[in-house]
């Protein structure tokens, strides 16, 4: 019995996945498509034009500071984010998993609760922490990258453990009984085959950055340290031209390009150290963790 | 040579005390504050730091919303409600497009798979934004409505509808629930299935004996995954309706903690909130927890 016969291909069900992507991927290509009107509307096709992107000499995304400053502000903070929570998430990942003892479990839990914590309750919470207790940290652009670090640390944890616990302890065993010191072993045996899921940790990070709208609004201090998707927030329903859109498309440009690097190096890190199978599977297990 | 025992705990420290100061101790101003009080003159919140201050004046008022059929009883119904019939169509589009990639993506498995990623690199504010295009009264979604000759007149949608809502809901996380069971369905053991097969069960059969009940796990892990932050949501009613009518428990919250006056119960709500949860991130929590366990013993 051939498994053609046995299994028949689900017609049905590859209709349904091809529509569901349809539903999932057409409206924002409208969105960018309306990005290139000639004229104001945001709803209706009329022509296409650069006119939104640079041309208009007061309300393209060029000429108007607040829409150009929104993406530099998403850039800046996932910057940084990128810059302090890779470094911090490894080492604790590193050290949670192989420190046993008082405080270990507690500390494991912690690193993993703002995982399931709603980003409404951690906005309050850094907004009120920020406004009456640690008022040395102003709202604004610090306020927003302690957040975005906050909340990325615990991906950059579960990624890493991940790794840990397939590479286990053999390898910096070796390493130190051919007499390097632990941290040395770190380095030099630990490190290296950590590199790969550091840098899908990145991306990760880069992505969930990008996105993150809750907390980089709580903690905005105005206008001047708005990102993208608070901008698209403030100005979604009153906003007269389609240069909102065209901020948008922008920012899903420059997020696609830059993820798309990180992914290459990835991919060349990983391959290798000879770990096969679809970089894509990968990540998407990544994302879900 | 063997790692002295201050070793581990000392790389851990700079990321535990981080999460220490932006984390936990955000979270106790939360409650501080919920039961705190306002300065009568300046208008200012006053934390109650210490338990032997605190004062449940707050807690006492959204209590009595809550249980006295007031505002607050309205509004977190109407947040059940769109919660539960969002994860039901979430799950219903989730379940078979990750069970066909996951069984049946054959060659076109890493094409479909980017297909499924792409929605988590575009911002869910530009996804909500396209929505907005699409659902205005002069836009494609009236005209496309209008050609079926299924409505006469052009609807506004934005104007303070349920369904709009509940549509952002579900456009927006269902990607969040479709890695999970991707995840899960793709290491199903099809020698499982095949002996399903041999044993005289149908497709059907197999997929309703096998299938399903060990995907039980991962279903209840992706709602858990999709209903924390549709239960934290206030942007998709302000963006796609607007109306204080489809308010959530989220606009809400935002209402007291920015209004100013009345910062306490906003900060209250979000802790009822977060122990209405809680039963939902614990589980989530101790799932993964045996998850990474048993990876680490294999």
């Amino acid at each position: 019995m051939s498994r053609g016969s046995a299994w028949r291909r689900p017609w049905g069900l590859a209709l349904f996945t091809l529509a569901y992507l349809a539903w999932s991927i057409v409206p924002i290509l409208v969105a960018i498509r309306f990005s290139f009107n000639e004229g104001r509307s945001r709803s209706t096709a009329q022509g296409w034009s650069t006119r939104w992107y640079w041309g208009d000499p007061d309300l393209s995304v060029w000429h108007d500071p607040t829409l150009y400053q929104a993406l530099l502000q998403s850039l800046r903070l996932a910057a940084i984010a990128i810059a302090v929570a890779v470094p911090l998430g490894v080492a604790l990942a590193v050290g949670l998993t192989r420190w046993r003892g008082r405080g270990a479990g507690t500390s494991r839990f912690v690193s993993l609760f703002p995982l399931v914590t709603p980003e409404l309750v951690m906005g309050v919470s850094l907004f009120l922490v920020f406004t009456s207790l640690l008022t040395f940290v102003e709202l604004g652009t610090v306020a927003q990258a302690v957040g975005h670090v906050t909340f990325s640390i615990s991906f950059v944890v579960i990624i890493v453990r991940g790794r840990l616990l397939s590479i286990g302890k053999d390898y910096e065993e070796a390493a130190m009984d051919l007499g390097a010191s632990p941290v040395q072993a770190l380095r030099m045996a630990l490190l290296p085959l950590l590199t790969p899921a550091i840098l899908a940790s990145a991306i990760v990070v880069f992505a969930i950055s990008m996105d993150d709208f809750v907390i980089s609004q709580y903690l905005s201090a105005g206008s001047g340290t708005d990102t993208v998707p608070v901008r698209i927030y403030a100005n979604a329903r009153g906003a007269p031209t389609p240069a909102l859109n065209a901020l948008a498309s922008l920012t899903l440009a420059v997020t696609l390009a830059l993820a798309a690097a990180l992914f290459l190096v990835w991919r060349t890190a990983r391959s290798r150290q000879g770990v096969r199978g679809a970089a894509v599977e990968d990540l998407a297990g990544f994302e879900t963790s | 040579m063997r790692y002295p025992r201050w070793f581990w705990p000392a790389a851990s420290l700079p990321g535990v005390a981080w999460l220490a100061l932006f984390f936990v101790l955000p979270l106790y101003a939360i409650l501080a504050i919920a039961l705190g009080s306002v300065d009568p003159l300046l208008q200012t919140v006053r934390p109650a730091w210490n338990p032997l201050d605190w004062d449940t004046a707050a807690f006492d008022f959204v209590f009595e919303g809550l249980l006295g059929g007031g505002g607050f009883q309205k509004v977190f119904v109407r947040t059940f409600a769109y919660v539960a019939v969002a994860l039901v169509l979430t799950l219903l589009i989730a379940y078979p497009v990750a069970y066909f990639v996951a069984r049946h993506g054959g060659r076109w498995k890493g094409l479909l798979l980017a297909g499924l990623v792409a929605p988590f690199f575009i911002s869910y504010l530009m996804r909500m934004l396209s929505w907005i295009n699409l659902l205005q009264e002069d836009g494609w979604v009236n005209d496309a409505l209008a050609w079926l000759h299924l409505v006469d007149e052009p609807i506004n949608w934005l104007d303070g509808r349920a369904s709009s809502v509940v549509l952002g809901l579900v456009y927006g996380y269902v990607p969040f629930m479709i890695l999970p069971l991707y995840a899960f369905l793709d290491r199903v053991d099809p020698r499982l299935l095949e002996a399903a097969r041999d044993l005289g069960a149908s497709p059907a059969e197999a997929f309703r004996m096998v299938t399903l009940p060990l995907s039980v796990p991962a279903v209840l892990a992706g709602t858990v995954i999709v209903a924390l932050p549709m239960f934290g949501d206030y942007y998709t009613p302000d963006l796609l309706s607007g109306s204080p009518n489809t308010s959530m428990i989220g606009n809400q919250v935002n209402l007291y903690i920015r209004g100013g006056q009345q910062v306490p119960v906003g900060a209250a709500l979000v802790c009822v909130l977060m122990v209405v949860l809680l039963v939902l991130m614990l589980y989530y929590l101790v799932a993964t927890a045996r998850v990474a366990r048993r990876a680490g013993q294999a």
